[in-house]
């Protein structure tokens, strides 16, 4: 039987992306951000959810990207991976959709001026592209880049 | 199997292990019936526990063990340092294959043979022993009733009497003689047991000859006259019972009557202790956990009503409803925070075992001393202040005290003392490790640290002895085969020193040239909840933990001074270094330029400086929340709290600032 896997679907720019729905925990409206010193540049710090502090990374800046302004669709997208709870700051959340696992196409070396290293495949939903993330490699940056990044 | 119940074996097990390795080491060093039973009983349940889980190497080698504890408890069988030292062994294999256990199921390929060869080999060695000596020692066993009347009557200065009652060989009805000896017995005192049992005398299954054990107050004349009173009596043997030849057949303790109450009564004393260390109640951490989020919660809300009071016009019912949810959110802190806490006991409690084998290994002779072990400290921190205080005790013994010929050498008693100590300080617990041993050698340790480039020659000369002390917190200061040339400690410090700031304390050396070392650690009382001080810089808001404030100042701008192009400031006399918050934060918005400033002075051990910070919020008590593992080891802030408004503030590592 086909696999099938339901993502949900952001905007960063003009450019749709998606993130496997068992690793999102929650979208929330942006809220107050409580800036972290000494931490990497793509980390913008922390924010209370329901008595929890999660830390909150602005993804365009996470994949080099030129970080927008906040909108009243800015969201921000609660990931969990493993023993991490990430908040993922995007210009919008859209929508839930579902796609056939095999229709999932490795990514080509570069997708949406970002690095094909952050990226797990891109899925076609009619003619939309949809660019699927490889969360582990976005919030488990390797030693190296780390210490570049501070 | 069900997860469920090998939790609950490991758990139990492990308590067992626990009470195995206390009392074999209490056993070597005061053997009495009671730590031989308690021991008896703990390779018992481990027995029958691992049997049930079908853990058969665990039951199979607990079976052997109390097969040499029984001999042991009935008294055919001398404790000695190698017994122990088997027992022990037998003990830390059992812990071993419980850690492959509760991490892969089974007991892995563990190879229980040797050990319990040893033990078979030490009961086969021994076991003629008993017999050898069976005309002058108590043979058989007495059961713990039967003891514990005769350890009673023992301290209302009572003797306990065995007589050897021999009947004439052609006596015809022997059971009615033996009942006379009896009736005649029992004129003068109470008869304890028989030897075979009263039944089997009734019905005559008995030779020629029965023993009677008999507590009086009446001497051996007057027994043996009753006896020979019965006619058909060929011949009387009496002999008084020493406990110490039931309880312990060392031969080490005295057997003289005025010395047995004494110890009766501490081993009563021992037991209850024993008792009452099992009397806890065993809770899910994460239960606790829960319930401390709960409370911090409380607070929160608290915090927050307070705020808005400020805000609205006064309301004396509102002011009281505060006061009251104040009341209760303390008290339920109070509560929680007291079942969170666990005597250190729990963890002084391995090093009796620690410096034994340590003190055998490296053939020295030491003493350990432990004071406040019922100083209680949060569970958490427990749970993870163990290695490092292992590690500098290893230390105290292996580099610190000296072999007994070097001690003599130096004046020294030959045994060297080895002190763990803890006690309150204020908000802090307090736990020495000292030593009496050579002390730290503080021109090897800069001449190593110059080696390592960590200090040039001519700076060197400047340091005071504790900024050359700080040098053995050096990360890879020593390495294992320079060790010996430094003729100091080091091995891993820096180890141990994250390990301990991780925990929000601090370490400190002190030592003195052959007269010892002593490591002070510091540690915060509890983790979760913490006084702080609310300062704002630039528009962000940071807590500083009120434990690590000494004073705040106002100074004028001019007051600032500069050496070597350090910011100080003279405060009554002493130069104080000088932090620019802002700069070190990457605070954007610039510093105020007004012509006072606002200085924390903030104290790490016996350093101290001084944070620039734009205002000061209040006080406040605050929960400390991790900032998470995506975060973790970000420099300077040691965690985040939300504060009543719902924001986030960071709480500053005074710590990693010093």
């Amino acid at each position: 039987m086909e696999e099938i896997r339901q993502f949900v679907v952001f905007k960063l720019g003009q450019e749709e992306y998606g993130v496997d729905i068992m690793q999102v925990n929650t979208i929330e409206r942006m809220m107050p951000i409580t800036r972290v010193p000494k931490a990497p540049d793509f980390v913008e710090g922390v924010i209370n959810l329901r008595g929890e502090i999660i830390p909150v990374i602005d993804l365009k800046k996470r994949f080099g990207l030129a970080s927008g302004e906040v909108t009243a669709d800015t969201r921000i997208i609660i990931v969990m991976l493993d023993d991490l709870t990430v908040g993922m700051i995007v210009d919008s959340a859209t929508e839930v959709v579902q796609l056939p696992q095999d229709s999932i196409e490795p990514p080509p070396s570069v997708a949406g001026n970002i690095s094909s290293d952050f990226l797990e495949g891109v899925g076609k939903i009619g003619d939309r592209l949809l660019i699927i993330l490889n969360l582990e490699k976005i919030l488990r940056p390797g030693e190296a880049e780390t210490r570049a990044a501070m | 199997m069900d997860s469920r119940y090998l939790n609950v074996f490991l758990e139990e097990a492990t308590e067992h292990i626990e009470n195995l390795n206390s009392n074999l080491l209490n056993l070597e060093k005061n053997p009495s019936h009671e730590v031989v039973e308690e021991i008896f009983r703990s390779a018992h349940t481990l027995k029958g526990m691992a049997g049930t889980m079908g853990f058969n190497k665990i039951s199979e080698l607990t079976h052997e063990m109390e097969n040499l504890l029984h001999e042991i408890r009935s008294g055919k069988f001398p404790v000695t340092s190698s017994v122990v030292d088997v027992l022990l062994e037998c003990v830390d294999l059992i812990q071993k294959m419980l850690d492959k256990i509760s991490i892969e199921g089974n007991e892995g390929p563990v190879n229980i043979n040797p050990v319990v060869d040893k033990l078979r080999r030490l009961l086969e060695g021994e076991s003629g022993l008993p017999s050898k000596q069976s005309s002058d020692e108590v043979e058989g066993s007495f059961n713990e009733f039967e003891l514990r009347v005769m350890e009673e009557a023992l301290k209302k200065g009572l003797k306990i009497w065995e007589i050897l009652v021999k009947l004439n060989d052609d006596c015809l009805l022997k059971s009615a003689r033996a009942f006379l000896v009896f009736k005649a017995l029992e004129n003068l005192g109470d008869i304890i047991k028989t030897r075979p049992n009263v039944q089997d005398i009734e019905d005559e299954k008995f030779e020629n000859e029965f023993y009677i054990y008999l507590v009086t107050s009446k001497l051996e004349k007057e027994i043996l006259d009753a006896v020979n009173s019965v006619s058909e009596i060929k011949s009387v043997t009496v002999k008084e019972i020493k406990m110490s030849t039931v309880a312990n057949k060392t031969g080490e303790s005295e057997s003289s009557d005025s010395k047995q109450s004494a110890p009766a009564a501490d081993k009563t004393g021992d037991k209850n202790k024993i008792k009452n260390t099992a009397k806890t109640l065993r809770v899910d951490i994460e239960r606790l956990d829960n319930l401390m989020n709960l409370v911090s919660e409380l607070i929160i809300i608290k915090t927050r009503l307070e705020e808005q009071d400020k805000s609205h016009e006064h309301v004396q019912k509102r002011r009281e409803a505060l006061e009251y949810l104040a009341r209760i959110t303390s008290s339920l802190h109070d509560a929680v925070m007291k079942v969170r806490m666990v005597p250190i006991e729990n963890v002084f409690n391995r090093f009796p075992r620690v410096v034994r084998d340590l003190s055998k290994e490296l053939k020295k002779q030491v003493n350990l001393i432990i004071e406040g072990a019922e100083t209680e400290l949060d569970r958490t921190i427990i749970d993870e202040i163990g290695d490092p205080l292992i590690h500098l005790v290893r230390n105290a013994m292996d580099h610190g005290i000296e072999t007994p010929e070097e001690r003599v050498k130096k004046g020294k008693p030959q045994e060297g003392t080895l002190k763990l100590k803890a006690y309150h300080d204020g908000n802090n617990v307090v736990i020495e490790v000292s030593d009496d041993g050579c002390g730290v050698d503080l021109e090897k340790v800069l001449e190593k640290a110059q080696n390592l480039n960590l200090v040039d020659k001519v700076q060197g000369k400047k340091l005071k002895e504790n900024e050359i002390l700080n040098f053995l917190f050096e990360p890879g200061f020593s390495t294992k085969e320079k060790v010996t040339d430094i003729s100091g400690r080091g091995v891993g410090l820096d180890v141990v020193k994250t390990k301990i700031e991780s925990l929000g304390g601090s370490v400190e050396v002190k030592t003195r040239k052959n007269e010892g070392t002593t490591f002070l650690i510091r540690l915060p009382l509890t983790l979760a909840i913490i006084q702080a001080l609310m300062v704002e810089l630039g528009k962000e808001k940071y807590a500083i933990p009120l434990n690590s404030i000494k004073e705040i100042v106002i100074l004028q701008k001019e007051e600032l001074r500069k050496v070597q192009n350090n910011e100080v400031i003279l405060l009554r006399g002493n130069v104080i270094p000088i932090l620019r918050l802002h700069q070190i934060l990457d605070i954007s918005a610039g510093e105020s330029d007004e012509e006072t400033l606002t200085v924390v002075i903030v104290k790490k051990g016996d350093k101290e400086v001084g944070l620039i910070v734009d205002n000061l919020l209040g006080e406040q008590e605050i929960v400390i929340k991790s900032l998470g593992n995506f975060l973790k080891n970000i420099k300077f802030i040691a965690g985040a709290t939300i504060l009543g408004n719902g924001q986030v503030a960071l709480i500053l590592d005074i710590n990693a600032l010093i």
